[in-house]
């Protein structure tokens, strides 16, 4: 991998409700190389979007974070409000999920670069700011006739388009997108991931990829991070984890999604846990159909295997941790199915 | 799609649809509804023949705003009709009272993609599914208590007893799909339609409910409308598919030949379109450019010709493919490239009227001829995309420059083997006519 543009250690998002504590990111290390992809896949609820967030420090009201997230030598955990703010769009982008919300209805395409553009590049001359605006725009497809127009005026696939090129605008050197097409129609979706999965040529840009689908992921990602109850299960080259998944998580989800080429159907007991109350020890052995009595007593240790890839699971070991007795299948209650999704 | 084309005509027809539309009217400005005026149509479901047979489960796919939802809603007169009809078990429903319609109700039932929205979060499981028992005077307390129970239990949330008392808040998205389910079916129904009903689903739970639907198909004789945009999901469950593309079935045919012989040029993208978990997969670039268009004003000729790779003479070609071809060429070109064109080509707003001719005036300063060069240079630059085959003549006069494109012709559902497809290049006399107009006028002619 390239050198990091961002490494993530031990990063923690705990956030407050009614209902307890959710440990949305549980110690979570990740390093995003420079013009690399990197998926984030995962079920709902998982934690993949705080973690996105987490990453360019936009937590919610009452989150609190822990750990180091460190982009150019500084640590972006702790970091002043507003010192962040000045490196959210020209070094760290977002893209949300659905454009419309994000666009502001009574402001032209135009007016949203001027803003954007005279807000962190205040050098620009005008006819610089339009020159920009327009070459950006028309690398998404997005036509100079249409420069003056208002977001209602466009399709969903455009003003994502539009979306895109006014975080890429700013030239960042991340950027975080948080399922950026599940809005969209398929054939769309594949526009959409077209593009992003070239702005390292069109931009230099690492881009954080985060999605439910696996699919996604394969086609558009050079690494993937798999996350499940707040932690990663998973991460390496996406060809090979897909290739041969070393989680069981990861394998039993590659199982069930549906794709043209699924013979046959398949679901993983249960439903993800919620993280107020995570099940402890590997917090996937209620679900997992490998599962080894050590699962449900210890937590699992990272190991690294072949090609770099990182797993977070007892199939892998460290033997030597491993009680005696705890290689034995878990003897379990069966999952009811009222327990299922 | 055609009526003499379906051999199903009989007994085994639950639902017939012959000439459906649903047209929705646009509401204008507040002046223009003060006055009386039209603001248009909406032209959701736009000509649609075709039956749903007993027992069988039939996909709807489609992309958003290709009138998918819209169809299966005037199926169960949610929606009135515009025109057309859809007998239920032979009895007419687009001509039925509200009352008539509510007793037809216990009969067919609907299941919506959103389950989180479709329960009512103040309400119990149990009362959420006995709720159309009491709505239809179903049974006393306790036979619509057993009801229930046993209800819950089909559907998988057993034991019931350990249910009845949660609220949605306290399920998973699973489980609170099997609760709409079950309220779906506690009236013993014919025929559900499910409108994507996995779609807001986790991947991991997906199949547990597309299972559970199969299982109660056989156990209940459900007949199945499967509304969904994902033709993987319909891979598995349905027996026919109808692809829908702005309103109109553009292939309609057994599962097994929509997916291993796809016809029309709109069901092949769709196909390459799908996310595949194959590590060896990367991003599909060879796919159609542009969005489903607005309903409101279709393009002419096929809907699908301005995305289609292979449209020809008879697709449809209009004013409006010239502004997209434009558009598409300034998107990518130098901002001084692009403005020096711009001013040739003047006012474009003559292209937003949909016609299959149009004089176009040159920018201030700037003639026809230079209209009908730059054009022409267009075309050298790529001389087989699909738009050139439509254009028929292309001429300058002072100011202005003539383009005409040939006449469009609406394609029309025809039978091909075991599928029904609505595409011209599987129109013999669409293919003919294409070739003679080809000998009329190749090459282009540009006159200056």
């Amino acid at each position: 991998m390239a050198a990091p543009v961002v490494s993530v250690r031990d990063l923690r998002v705990y956030y407050g409700t009614p209902r307890g504590t959710v440990r949305a990111v549980d110690r979570v290390s990740l390093d995003i190389g420079e013009g690399e992809v990197l998926g984030l896949v995962g079920e709902s609820g998982c934690g993949k979007s705080t973690l996105g967030r987490g990453i360019l420090g936009l937590l919610p009201e009452g989150a609190v974070s822990d750990g180091e997230v460190i982009y150019g030598g500084r640590n972006l955990v702790g970091m002043a409000p507003k010192e962040l703010r000045r490196l959210r769009g020209p070094d760290l982008g977002l893209i949300f999920q659905e454009p419309m919300t994000r666009l502001n209805p009574l402001m032209r395409v135009e007016d949203h670069f001027r803003e954007t553009l005279e807000q962190h590049e205040t050098k620009l001359t005008d006819r610089e700011v339009r020159a920009r605006s327009l070459e950006t725009l028309g690398q998404m497809g997005i036509p100079p006739t249409r420069f003056r127009q208002y977001p209602h005026e466009f399709s969903g696939g455009m003003r994502q388009r539009i979306m895109i090129a006014l975080a890429l605008v700013l030239r960042p050197k991340l950027l975080v997108a948080d399922e950026p097409t599940t809005s969209l129609d398929v054939i769309v979706e594949a526009q959409i991931l077209g593009i992003l999965s070239d702005l390292r040529r069109s931009f230099g840009t690492a881009l954080l990829l985060i999605t439910h689908n696996l699919g996604i992921v394969a086609e558009a990602c050079d690494r993937v991070a798999v996350m499940y109850a707040g932690k990663i299960a998973e991460e390496g080259d996406a060809r090979d984890v897909f290739g041969d998944p070393a989680h069981p998580y990861t394998r039993e989800l590659l199982r069930s999604t549906i794709s043209l080429e699924t013979a046959e159907l398949h679901s993983i007991p249960g439903a993800p846990p919620n993280l107020i109350d995570p099940p402890r020890a590997c917090r996937f052995h209620p679900r997992c159909p490998s599962a080894m009595a050590v699962c449900a007593d210890r937590d699992p240790v990272e190991q690294r295997i072949d090609g770099g890839r990182r797993v977070l699971c007892w199939l892998h070991g460290p033997e030597e941790l491993i009680p005696d007795g705890g290689g034995a299948p878990l003897e379990r209650e069966e999952i009811a199915v009222a327990e299922e999704a | 799609m055609g009526e003499a084309a379906d051999p199903h005509d009989g007994p085994d027809v639950l639902v017939s649809i012959r000439g459906l539309k649903t047209y929705y009217s646009i509401r204008g400005s507040f002046f223009a509804r003060l006055l009386g005026r039209e603001a248009g149509h909406v032209r959701a479901v736009d000509d649609v023949s075709l039956d749903l047979r007993r027992g069988e489960v039939l996909g709807l796919v489609g992309e958003s705003g290709s009138g998918k939802t819209t169809l299966g809603r005037t199926i169960l007169g949610l929606v009135s009709a515009s025109e057309g009809s859809v007998e239920f078990e032979g009895r007419e429903i687009t001509r039925m009272s509200e009352r008539q319609l509510r007793a037809l109700r216990r009969e067919m039932q609907i299941v919506f993609q959103d389950p989180h929205a479709s329960l009512n979060p103040a309400m119990t499981v149990a009362q959420l599914v006995e709720h159309p028992l009491q709505i239809h005077g179903i049974g006393t307390r306790n036979e619509r208590h057993t009801r229930v129970a046993e209800t819950l239990g089909i559907v998988g949330l057993s034991p019931p007893e350990q249910f009845m008392d949660k609220y949605p808040s306290d399920l998973s998205g699973g489980q609170k799909q099997r609760v709409v389910i079950a309220r779906a079916i506690i009236l013993n129904p014919v025929l559900l339609v499910a409108d994507e009903p996995v779609s807001m689903l986790d991947m991991s739970v997906r199949a547990k409910i597309l299972e559970l639907m199969l299982y109660l198909r056989s156990e209940l004789n459900l007949t199945y409308l499967y509304i969904t945009h994902d033709l993987a999901t319909a891979k598995f469950f349905c027996d026919r598919i109808a692809i829908l593309y702005l309103g109109r079935v553009v292939e309609i045919g057994p599962s097994e030949s929509i997916y291993a012989d796809p016809k029309h040029p709109y069901t092949k993208a769709l196909l390459r379109a799908i996310p595949d978990p194959d590590p060896r997969r990367t991003v599909p670039r060879d796919l159609p450019p542009g969005e489903v268009p607005d309903a409101a004003r279709p393009p002419l000729g096929c809907s699908f010709h301005p995305r289609c790779p292979l449209a020809f003479e008879v697709c449809g070609w209009e004013t409006r493919d010239l502004r997209d071809l434009l558009e598409t060429r300034w998107a990518l070109q130098a901002q001084e490239l692009y403005e020096a064109e711009q001013s040739v080509m003047g006012d474009l707003t003559a292209l937003d009227e949909p016609a299959a001719h149009v004089r176009l005036k040159a920018g201030s300063g700037h003639s026809g001829a230079e209209i009908v060069a730059l054009l022409d240079s267009i075309r050298q630059a790529s001389p087989d995309a699909p738009f050139w085959k439509g254009v028929k003549r292309i001429n300058a006069e002072g100011d202005h420059a003539d383009v005409e494109w040939h006449e469009p012709i609406a394609p029309r559902p025809l039978d091909h083997g075991t599928t029904t497809v609505e595409c011209h290049l599987y129109d013999e006399d669409a293919l003919a006519e294409a070739e003679r107009r080809r000998a009329e006028t190749a090459p282009v002619a540009v006159e200056r």
